[in-house]
């Protein structure tokens, strides 16, 4: 699938939490202009990340308005920081990001390669995209993500003729993380995706939201965002990524494969065993979220882009 | 100390503090209303909030009852036992809440069928709903007209339904949360160790009587 080039460069500095520009008012407008603005952080946790692509092709394909941030930063699943949806938010910002945070991309590739965070991140010019996030829990969220599609990353290698699948993996330090025991899942959390979904344009790789970098509980440094499937596939703090010829372990599978499948697309015609699939809580908007509990949507609304990447699968038994 | 159990000033201020968690829980609604921002108050996931506030307080009442007849006995005070009418009552009032927001505000098509669904097919709810039907024939009876009419030998057989409430309920917990089990196997120990000593105390009773013949522990007398 081809990338169109994005239509309008511009920077998100004013509040960016609400004013969204409508995308499709800017389609073909013509010539790219790039805004770089430089304003000195004020926050200590994130950055604020310049010269945003805000009208890319997928900049806001469901013509949705964002979450609060206070709520998709203030209510997050990242066991290795704590079970509970808040612990995160109070535990991850004491850890401190290492500053000399590598990917490395191994596996079935030519040559392998270390990328620091700072060359990933010039590897294609930042762009905002506003995705839908559902998580199997029945909540969902909209979120303005910062990066670029995760196939910009993966293009710097060359996989073999064998690579099938992409696998990735999180940091993990036990010394301030929880240990498997506590959480109850194995760590280090691994996810994986076949390598047609990797390499789909959708599947985004994330270092900033709300024209800042990522708070730490979000997924700092860097994560991935694939918008089609429930949350615990966008893995997050990720560290490696290998090409390989099997399906991946991954890690909620491997707690209970009955209630977590390796394909994970949002689907309201499958159940969890422990709950219906049908409905889903959009939080973030105002006290018990009148009127808010909306229907789930196949892939999460995102079947245009991608429901050709499964067709003749079963997607009850390939759940 | 008798004086002190025996006063119904003691039994207002039990009465006043049970009903705490219920005051704290309607501050922070009103709060999270107020301010138009729920995040500080109850997560930014109310209803979910709102659902494990009231399951807990639930099955933590349910354990503070079930500790009233052990602690009448090791601490040899018989005035205790006013309390635990009360304090099942509010066992039965916080699973009442628990119930009804999950009836009402569960993300869920909102039809009787997509409830009753919920009810047979999701064995956690399911165990949860045993787990309240049990209270709810102790909380009718609760009254001393009913413990006359059943007169006490019956009255206290049926009683001992909480015991199964008690264990549903943590079963209930268990099953429902994700991976992370240590809160649910802690509210289990508990209930395993209040239970643990009325089988005790059941075995003893028995042993005079029934001689060295081994009594298999059928039942939680």
């Amino acid at each position: 699938m081809l990338i169109r080039k994005p239509a309008d460069l511009r920077y998100s500095d004013v509040t960016p939490k609400e004013v969204y520009l409508n995308r499709r008012a800017f389609i073909g407008a013509g010539a790219a202009t790039l805004g770089a603005l430089a304003l000195p952080s004020v926050s200590l946790a994130t950055t604020k990340i310049n010269g945003l692509v805000q009208t890319g092709p997928y900049h806001n394909l469901g013509d949705e308005k964002a979450s609060p941030k206070a709520t998709t930063s203030g209510y997050n699943n990242y066991y290795e920081f704590g079970t509970g949806k808040e612990d995160p938010s109070q535990n991850a910002p004491k850890w401190k990001v290492p500053t000399d945070w590598n990917i490395r991309i191994e596996g079935e590739v030519m040559q392998p390669k270390t990328l620091s965070l700072d060359q990933v991140m010039k590897l294609a010019p930042a762009e905002e995209r506003i995705y839908r996030h559902r998580c199997v829990e029945r909540w969902s969220i909209v979120v303005p993500w910062i990066g670029f599609s995760l196939s910009t990353l993966l293009k710097q290698v060359q996989p073999t003729g064998k690579a099938k699948f992409v696998a990735f993996e999180t940091y993990y330090d036990p010394k301030v993380m929880l240990s498997p025991r506590e959480a109850g899942i194995p760590f280090p959390y691994v996810e994986g995706l076949r390598l047609d979904e990797a390499m789909h344009p959708l599947t985004m790789l994330s270092f900033g939201m709300y024209g800042e970098s990522l708070p730490n509980q979000n997924g700092a440094p860097v994560r991935l965002v694939v918008p089609w499937k429930y949350g615990y596939k966008s893995i997050k703090s990720i560290t490696r990524i290998r090409f390989v010829e099997k399906q991946p372990p991954t890690d909620w599978n491997l707690y209970s494969s009955q209630e977590y499948g390796f394909y994970s697309n949002v689907n309201p015609e499958v159940d969890h065993p422990r709950w219906s699939q049908k409905v889903e809580q959009r939080l973030g908007t105002g006290f018990l979220g009148q009127g808010m509990q909306i229907p789930t949507v196949k892939f999460n609304g995102y079947g245009n882009q991608v429901a050709s990447l499964y067709s003749g699968m079963d997607l009850r038994a390939n759940h | 100390m008798n004086r002190f159990l025996s006063s119904k000033w003691t039994k207002l201020a039990v009465f006043l503090l049970s009903l705490v968690p219920f005051g704290i829980l309607l501050w922070l609604c009103w709060q999270a209303y107020r301010s138009g921002d729920p995040t500080e108050y109850v997560t930014a996931n109310p209803i979910e909030f709102i659902t494990h506030y009231t399951g807990d307080w639930t099955i933590r009442f349910l354990c503070i009852t079930l500790c009233i007849t052990p602690l009448r006995v090791l601490a040899n005070r018989p005035q205790i036992t006013r309390f635990r009418r009360m304090l099942g009552l509010f066992a039965f009032f916080y699973g009442c809440l628990h119930l009804t927001v999950w009836v009402v505000l569960d993300p869920r098509q909102n039809t009787l069928p997509a409830i009753w669904e919920d009810i047979l097919k999701r064995r956690y709810i399911t165990v949860g709903m045993l787990a309240f039907l049990a209270m709810l024939p102790l909380a009718i009876t609760s009254t001393a007209g009913w413990v006359r009419r059943l007169t006490f030998k019956r009255w206290k057989q049926l009683h001992r339904l909480i015991y199964l409430s008690a264990i549903a309920g943590v079963i209930h917990y268990y099953w429902l949360v994700k991976s992370d089990v240590r809160l649910p196997l802690m509210y289990g120990a508990i209930v395993a160790v209040l239970l643990g000593y009325r089988i005790v105390s059941w075995m003893r009773k028995r042993k005079p009587v029934a001689g060295r013949t081994p009594q298999p522990t059928v039942s939680a007398g």
